[in-house]
């Protein structure tokens, strides 16, 4: 039974956590004729309920999993797997009955219906099951109430409500000028972007997959992997000191993370070139600063020359260059993940003169 | 179309009482029509009745199907209903103020026998996020923010926002370590905004000769805290938005939304 834990433990380290994510996704996208049958899908949702069903006998599982706060991330692992899955099974259904000529199943449907009664008594179902939830719900779990609020005793971890805890996740990877407003805000004008940029006039009214595989695969990597799945890291395996702990682990307030983050920085100057920091900030910081600008303003220029020759043509300038900025602002994440994980790069320009660190 | 059964009894002192009740001057000057089982009263129950006429006459099938619509939209729009209902009534009982505002929790939960107001809130307010996340993935992956739809994606993105500031100012109101901790590591961020808060890139360079323009005590986190830490300022400044500025702006746009849903074109499919 330990060495079951262990093995959980382990794999729930962040940098497997979220490499696993990535490889889920890849997966449920590459093999998604596989995925799209109820054996994977309902046999996915049963091991996960196994899987906490045996967690609950586990007096630290139980701990955080039960926290009141944290019972609606539950389910919502539950929910979000379940729809991410059952979203591309109606794409693959309705990819092979265009295959076959007939065109999706929505089009089968778009005859008219009565509103009333129709529509009005799925309304008044869905309504009546919603409350019964909510009540049932409401009965069985206490709202949470801890100690009045004290200014002077800072609890550990001190963690932001659980909907942004995929930006207090962040956190460890960029500094908050970024994680906190720029990336926040690069997430709703980009949202809001979607409709705009997206020149594809197929998929329309219909589930599919076949005819829009980029742009499903980039939103399904950004909601399900960056935005979701950071969610239940920061909620369930970040203990005090917004260290990593797995699910069966015990919060000790003491464990130590060796922190051995070092700047792009002392890279260059200190162990390439075996000399000291130059005097001048902005000396110091250059080559980091000249890696920041090739990312932003170069690298979209060369991918339009090449990878992405396709899109360039497809899109027309202002919407691929809009495009193309918001999906390297989106990719700066697991980037500086990897660099952090790999190289363990904490910035890539650093000026704490001016708060500004990259 | 299927022909629906009717409500009523064919004989007997219930259809008596059911006939004669649907023609007094009460009943009918509220239905101007009979029960909605022809085609006709069909279209005037929905034309006639301020509620049903957010919804067209008549609707395609896929709209009517869950495994469609996922029915996440309309869960959203009824929990906040719920979330209005329940709000309100906590409104009575909770006083904005660092004096009161913790102990009148500690009343609803200890002083109200078998009371779940605050648990129907609270859940509610969870599950409302959720369904909106849900909803607006449901709507991308039918791709029903294409045209003509574009503004109303656009809308409901910003109601999205305004559905998280919701529960993020509604999260600090019971006053207790787990709210203004929250709260404080939610509104540290705001004094790293880049120029406008203090401890932003740039905000150095806004200054005149020695007087810096932006300090702790008038940057972005002041305007969102109403003070430097989470306090007094604080708690009224979220109460005032929780209750009555974001659930306004939220209603407006759901105006907004549910009538270019109809205008667009009705729920989306196929051309």
């Amino acid at each position: 039974m330990g060495f079951i834990k262990g093995i959980f433990n382990a794999v729930a380290d962040p940098r497997l956590f979220f490499l696993l994510a990535v490889g889920a996704l890849l997966v449920a996208v590459w093999k998604r004729e596989a995925v799209a049958s109820n054996t994977v899908g309902y046999g996915m949702l049963a091991l996960l309920g196994v899987f906490f069903a045996f967690g609950t006998f586990d007096p630290n599982f139980r701990l955080i999993v039960t926290k009141p706060d944290n019972v609606p991330i539950v389910g919502l692992i539950f929910l979000l797997l379940f729809f991410v899955w059952y979203s591309i099974r109606e794409g693959v259904l309705n990819d092979r009955r265009i295959a076959a000529g007939n065109g999706p199943i929505e089009k089968a449907e778009s005859d008219r219906v009565w509103v009333w009664p129709d529509l009005v008594y799925t309304e008044l179902i869905s309504l009546i099951l919603c409350s019964v939830v909510l009540i049932v719900w409401s009965i069985l779990l206490k709202a949470p109430l801890e100690q009045p609020a004290n200014p002077a005793n800072t609890p550990n971890p001190s963690k932001a409500p659980w909907y942004f805890l995929g930006l207090q996740e962040m956190l460890v990877y960029f500094d908050p000028w970024l994680a906190g407003v720029v990336l926040p805000g690069l997430i709703i004008v980009g949202l809001i972007c979607i409709p705009y940029i997206d020149k594809n006039p197929k998929g329309n009214g219909y589930y599919t997959f076949t005819e829009r595989k980029a742009e499903i695969t980039i939103f399904l990597f950004g909601f399900a992997v960056l935005w979701a799945s950071l969610i239940v890291l920061g909620t369930f395996l970040r203990g005090p000191n917004w260290n990593f702990f797995g699910p069966f682990e015990f919060w000790d307030i003491h464990k130590l993370a060796a922190l051995t983050n070092v700047n792009l920085s002392e890279y260059v100057w200190v162990r390439a070139l075996r000399t000291s920091y130059p005097s001048m900030w902005i000396v110091r910081e250059l080559p980091g600063i000249i890696l920041v600008l090739f990312y932003v303003l170069a690298l979209p220029v060369i991918l339009a020359k090449g990878l992405f020759k396709r899109y360039f043509e497809k899109l027309g300038a202002p919407r691929y260059y809009v495009t193309a900025f918001l999906f390297l602002m989106m990719m700066s994440l697991p980037i500086k993940m990897l660099a952090r994980w790999i190289f363990n790069l904490k910035y890539i320009v650093a000026i704490p003169e001016i708060f500004f660190n990259i | 179309m299927a022909d629906t059964k009717t409500v009523a009894p064919k004989e007997g002192p219930a259809t008596q009482f059911w006939n004669w009740l649907t023609e007094t001057q009460v009943w009918t000057s509220v239905f101007r029509h009979e029960r909605p089982n022809t085609d006709r009263n069909r279209v005037l129950v929905m034309l006639s009745n301020i509620f049903l006429h957010l919804h067209p006459v008549r609707i395609r099938k896929s709209g009517v199907k869950l495994r469609y619509t996922w029915c996440m939209g309309g869960l959203s729009f009824f929990l906040f209903l719920s979330l209005t209902l329940t709000g309100l009534l906590l409104m009575f009982y909770y006083r904005p103020t660092l004096e009161y505002a913790y102990t009148d929790i500690v009343g609803l939960r200890e002083h109200v026998p078998l009371g779940i107001m605050r648990e129907m809130h609270r859940w509610g307010a969870h599950a409302m996020v959720i369904t909106v996340w849900l909803h607006m993935f449901r709507v991308f992956m039918t791709g029903s923010y294409k045209p003509p739809r574009e503004f109303n994606w656009s809308v409901g993105v910003i109601m999205l926002v305004l559905t998280l500031l919701l529960s993020f100012t509604g999260y600090l109101l019971p006053w207790d370590q787990l709210a203004i901790w929250a709260i404080t590591v939610g509104s540290n961020m705001a004094r790293a905004t880049p120029f406008l808060g203090h401890e932003g890139p740039g905000a150095q360079l806004l200054r005149l000769g020695d007087v810096p323009l932006i300090h702790a005590a008038d940057d972005a986190r002041f305007a969102l805290l109403g003070g430097t830490f989470v306090g007094e300022g604080a708690l009224l400044r979220f109460y005032v938005l929780h209750c009555v500025g974001l659930p306004l702006g939220i209603a407006v746009l759901m105006a907004v939304h549910f009538w270019r849903v109809r205008k667009d074109g009705g729920i989306s499919g196929p051309m």
